[in-house]
């Protein structure tokens, strides 16, 4: 046991009785009090509630009754409800705010035996690609804390990049597990849209928001995916279709969409370009293929997710839960400064976004408009699937950027350029490591047809077979520290 | 100057599901405050609605009823605004794909007289009713009660059809009638379960262009509809007389002071931005649906009382009592159904039956007499077995204790008296007891005959047929 | 966007604007507004509007009370309440 193990590693540990659940529980606790005041990427940590599921997932392996998760360590990003559990989204809003429920996805996984070690941080409603819109203040990238770790899923892209849990939930809207995946260099997934429940997830566009998870590699995330899906009576858009199918890889085409690459910058390129090769050496044929919308999708997508916001976010009131302003003196004093105070600038920014894009006037010209894009979008990738299995493409245009170096909003927003297109059509789309750039990780997007996670993370496994990018770790914190088992080899 | 009005109605219809719109919470009305406030309706982060089916299904039958558009699929859309009682800082609501397009609701004629009118519906959409405000309760502060938040809500919306408040408070009738009969609504009005909104503007008689029009809000019953109506279009008139303008507005019609006046803080929103709701789907109406939907479906009021007119030759006053009830009419159906006469079957259910219903302070839903017992008793009458009197006491004999009637007429001795012979003796008997009497009523005092008639049964202990004792008297005493 | 749009806006999502505040929101979301309009030119004729990814119909549940609810849980976390009301400042309607 040394921080570093896949998930199916853990499980034969802890079936063998070569450690248990309790061992493995305290080291991952011994790591993130060792590691989160540098990272920062734990919002609220829960030493009691995670020791006594590690309990429990002992007796559960005693008897023989392990699940598929039983005992391994897990976080939650802090935008999924979890009851008893405090659920800060993130904001000040929120930041006492306790769950009487826990979301679809975290009961699952606590179902299957997985031990929650605590609730990551994030961008605030997870609205941002940085992590500094953060009411707790940002998460660090584990590469170089003066460096983001991406957003708005950083906390849990950052401590399972740090060893802190081998895997992490996240959730990604327009990017938000695979920009982050990328920056940390670990993998991420962020399934078909309705493929994960959305019960139990603070709502930021209720169309574009899915479920997801991070861990160290294909096969890892393929292990929660499985625990996480399937159709939930208390979603409504949760998808009745079938399970993830795992039907072997084969020989795909795999479709590089022009309109991604000709932009890219060289370096990010030419790591790129390595990472295509490596698929076209393991027997893949390439295929140039053409999104013609792309441009279109940043605007569309940032119209969409602020109307949808702009609601979303009108129950955070003052009334019920929440923050609430001191000695309000009439109810729109109440709303108003609760709303002002609780809120961060970003969030604030897409509220006023959106009530501008639906607003009497606009609403044609902005929401329906930027419907009517995604809808381009969405047939751009159909038309592309009828002649490719899956589509390769960057992640982000660059490396992780240091903290404070994007202060634009829309600067901001650009960044997540190449994740937004897959968002708003609803698609399956990874994000892997593929290299580093000036000693920092760069990811390789696969993106596939509606349904076939499957297809993507077999490709994603066969190139982390033939590479070892996604067992590059930094050195910020010593895999072996905080507990017992053999000394690291990690690169 | 003349002026008329234009009068239409937006009516809130409680739908009679068991759970909410969009939660499996509880709709019962009176729990403590919140007790039926689950997370989806408190608006909690994270929880996401899911639609009823019951929602949708009584939405439709009532779709049917009024003959209304339904089209292939509708959706929920997102009404927002900032209200303390409305949880989520929206409502979802259907704005451009209502669940019922335009259709037709007939209703009787205000005077009783006539012929029925046909009144237009624009649409019929479903939404999650608010909680409720509780101002009075402590000093300074408003309290807010959650249970009514998601209760599903039937918006219907009619035509600017209406010309008079009485007429508006017809067609608020009407409704009331229709959707009790289509068990879509309890229909209790002071529980809040239909409320109404009327939008009203006044123009000179003779113009065809519509004047600016007020909307009053918190018309929960038919008197109020009436009197605010009436209110607010004198007051529409003097400010137009007075060469002033009426400004569109808000008002809310305050019972206690019977007047309406404009409302201040509610002034909810002048832009609510409808959008459709990302968390639902759009919804499918189905072929099966609609059948359910049709299943659902019963006579309709209006089509009953034309019934019972026409082909039962009931009265239009009778028509009305019995049809526009829909327990009661049920159980007239039934009655006439199991064969009774429908004009004693109708005396029945509204005097008697009512009458006894009343002293037991129940309805006739629970009435244990059943239709075939009283059709049954009804045919003893038509058929002399027994009086109109025993009848009675049957019918309060058959509420203590079902059980055979024949039995229980006998058990009770009420049969009448068929034996001629027999009755013959009696009244002979009788005439011989009272030489005085039956002088003086030779001598023409015709009213000694009741008295007669009643020594007669008296002698029969009621067994005897008042009419046939009658008739017997003045043949054996030869008077006309 | 000028200062009387954001103030609307800011009216409309309850949101309170500190004067310092303004100006800067203002030029952000003017740069917001420039980024979105970079999609009006696109020809959408033919495109009818995407709500959802996914063509699926809304599942029905059925009419069925499920929920017990917890009023105390739901209140702890309650900014005011008091005899199971959540309490605001007064509401004149």
């Amino acid at each position: 046991m040394n921080g570093d193990e896949s998930i199916a590693a853990l499980r034969r540990g802890l079936l063998d009785r070569r450690y248990s659940a309790v061992e493995l529980t305290e080291r991952s606790l011994s790591r993130i009090d060792t590691a989160n005041e540098t990272l920062n990427c734990f919002i609220t940590i829960d030493p009691d509630g995670a020791l006594a599921a590690a309990a429990a997932a002992d007796s559960r392996i005693a008897r023989g009754e392990a699940g598929p998760l039983t005992g391994i360590p897990l976080a939650h990003k802090d935008v999924f409800c979890t009851r008893g559990i405090r659920t800060t989204c993130a904001s000040r809003m929120l930041a006492n705010f306790i769950a009487p429920y826990d979301a679809t996805a975290v009961s699952r996984l606590a179902h299957a035996g997985a031990v929650c070690l605590g609730k990551t941080n994030m961008d605030e409603f997870a609205m941002g690609s940085s992590n500094e819109t953060s009411w707790f203040g940002p998460a660090r990238n584990p590469w170089d804390p003066g460096r983001a770790p991406g957003g708005s899923s950083g906390g849990s892209a950052a401590a399972v990049c740090a060893g802190l849990v081998p895997c992490a939930t996240g959730t990604d809207t327009g990017g938000s597990i695979r920009q982050p995946a990328a920056f940390c260099g670990v993998t991420g997934l962020k399934p078909t849209y309705g493929r994960v429940s959305r019960y139990g997830m603070v709502a930021f566009a209720s169309s574009l928001d899915q479920g997801g998870a991070f861990a160290r590699d294909a096969e890892d995330v393929a292990a929660l995916l499985q625990v996480m899906e399937g159709h939930d009576p208390l979603d409504s858009t949760s998808t009745t279709a079938e399970p993830t199918a795992f039907d072997g890889s084969g020989s795909m085409t795999i479709g590089l969409p022009g309109e991604y690459w000709d932009d890219l910058d060289a370096d990010m390129g030419a790591v790129l370009d390595d990472a295509t090769r490596e698929l076209e050496a393991a027997g893949h044929t390439l295929k140039t293929v053409s999104l013609p919308h792309t441009t279109a999708a940043v605007p569309a997508y940032y119209v969409i997710a602020s109307a949808e916001a702009s609601a979303n976010l009108s129950r955070y009131d003052g009334v019920r839960f929440g923050y609430r302003a001191e000695s309000p003196d009439s109810i729109d004093d109440l709303y108003r400064r609760s709303r002002a105070e609780g809120f961060g600038a970003e969030v604030k920014r897409r509220i006023l976004t959106g009530t501008y894009a639906l607003s009497i006037g606009y609403y044609d010209a902005y929401y329906l408009q930027a419907q009517r894009v995604r809808r381009l979008i969405r047939q751009d990738f159909l038309d592309a699937f009828d002649d490719v299995d899956v589509i390769a493409a960057p992640v982000t245009p660059g490396v992780a950027f240091p903290l404070g170096a994007v202060t634009d909003p829309v600067a901001m927003y650009r960044q997540d350029v190449f994740t937004i297109p897959a968002s708003l059509a609803g698609l399956p789309a990874m994000s892997l490591p593929c290299g580093l750039l000036d000693g920092l990780p760069a990811g390789l997007q696969l993106i596939g047809p509606h349904f076939e996670e499957g297809r993507v993370l077999e490709l994603g496994a066969e190139y982390q077979r033939r590479t070892d990018w996604h067992r590059q770790r930094p050195h910020i914190i010593p895999l072996d520290t905080g507990g017992p088992g053999e000394v690291s080899n990690a690169v | 100057m003349q002026f008329e009005s234009v009068i239409g109605l937006e009516i809130h219809v409680q739908l009679a599901t068991a759970s909410k719109i969009f939660s499996g919470a509880a709709t019962a009305y009176g729990a403590a405050p919140n007790a039926q406030a689950c997370p989806v309706d408190l608006g909690l982060p994270g929880v996401l609605p899911v639609v009823n089916r019951e929602a949708i299904r009584m939405a439709l039958t009532f779709g049917l009823a009024i003959d209304g558009e339904i089209a292939p699929t509708c959706r929920f859309d997102r009404k927002n605004y900032f209200y303390p009682d409305l949880p989520k800082g929206y409502q979802i609501s259907q704005f451009e794909q209502p669940i019922v397009g335009p259709g037709t609701v007939t209703m009787d004629p205000v005077d009783g007289a006539g012929e029925p009118r046909a009144i237009g519906i624009t649409r019929a959409h479903l939404e999650e009713d608010a909680g409720k405000s509780v101002h009075d309760a402590f000093a300074g502060r408003t309290g807010i009660d959650l249970n009514r938040a998601g209760t599903p809500l039937l918006e219907v919306v009619s035509d600017p059809d209406l010309r008079t408040p009485e007429e508006a408070a017809a067609f608020f009738r009407e409704m009331h009638v229709l959707v009790r009969a289509l068990r879509i609504c309890d229909g209790n009005l002071n529980e809040g379960s239909m409320r109404c909104d009327a939008n009203v503007s006044v123009r000179q008689v003779g113009t065809s262009e519509l004047g600016e029009r007020t909307e009053i809000k918190n018309l929960n019953s038919f008197r109020f509809v009436e009197r605010a109506l009436k209110h607010e279009i004198e007051r529409q008139v003097d400010v137009l007389e007075s060469g002033g303008r009426v400004e569109r507005e808000t008002r809310l019609y305050d019972a206690q002071r019977d007047e309406t006046r404009p409302m201040r803080g509610k002034e909810l929103s002048d832009d609510y931005r409808y959008f459709p709701d990302p968390d639902l789907l759009p919804v499918r109406i189905t072929p099966d649906m609609l059948d359910e939907a049709r299943a659902h479906l019963p006579e309709l009021p209006s089509a009953k009382r034309a019934r019972y007119v026409d082909e039962l030759g009931l009265s239009q006053y009778a028509a009305r009592a019995l049809a526009n009830d829909p327990d009661t009419a049920g159980y007239f159906d039934a009655t006439v159904e199991a064969g009774a006469d429908a004009r004693q079957a109708a005396n029945w259910v509204m005097d008697h039956v009512a009458a006894t219903l009343h002293r037991h302070d129940t309805d006739i839903a629970q009435c244990p007499v059943s239709p075939a017992r009283l059709a049954q008793l009804i045919a003893r009458i038509e058929d002399g077995a027994i009086s109109n009197t025993a009848a009675k006491t049957m019918f309060d004999a058959l509420w203590e204790e079902d059980g055979d009637i024949d039995g229980i007429i006998d058990a009770k001795g009420l049969r009448q008296m068929r034996d001629s012979d027999e009755l013959a003796r009696i009244v002979a008997r009788v005439i011989d007891k009272h030489p005085e009497q039956v002088r003086d009523m030779r001598a023409g005092q015709m009213k000694i005959l009741g008295f007669l008639v009643g020594q007669v049964m008296r002698a029969t202990r009621g067994k005897a047929d008042p009419r046939q004792v009658n008739a017997l008297l003045r043949d054996t005493l030869g008077v006309p | 966007m000028d200062r009387e749009t954001l103030a609307r806006l800011a009216r409309l999502a309850q949101l309170e604007l500190t004067p310092e505040e303004v100006g800067p929101a203002l030029d952000d979301l003017n740069r917001i507004v420039a980024l979105i309009d970079e999609m009006r030119a696109v020809d959408t004729r033919d495109a009818a509007p995407l709500a959802h990814p996914l063509d699926a119909d809304q599942p029905l549940r059925d009419d069925i009370v499920t929920e017990s609810v917890d009023r105390e849980t739901y209140q702890d976390i309650a900014p005011a309440t008091r005899e199971g009301l959540y309490l605001v400042p007064r509401v004149v309607e």
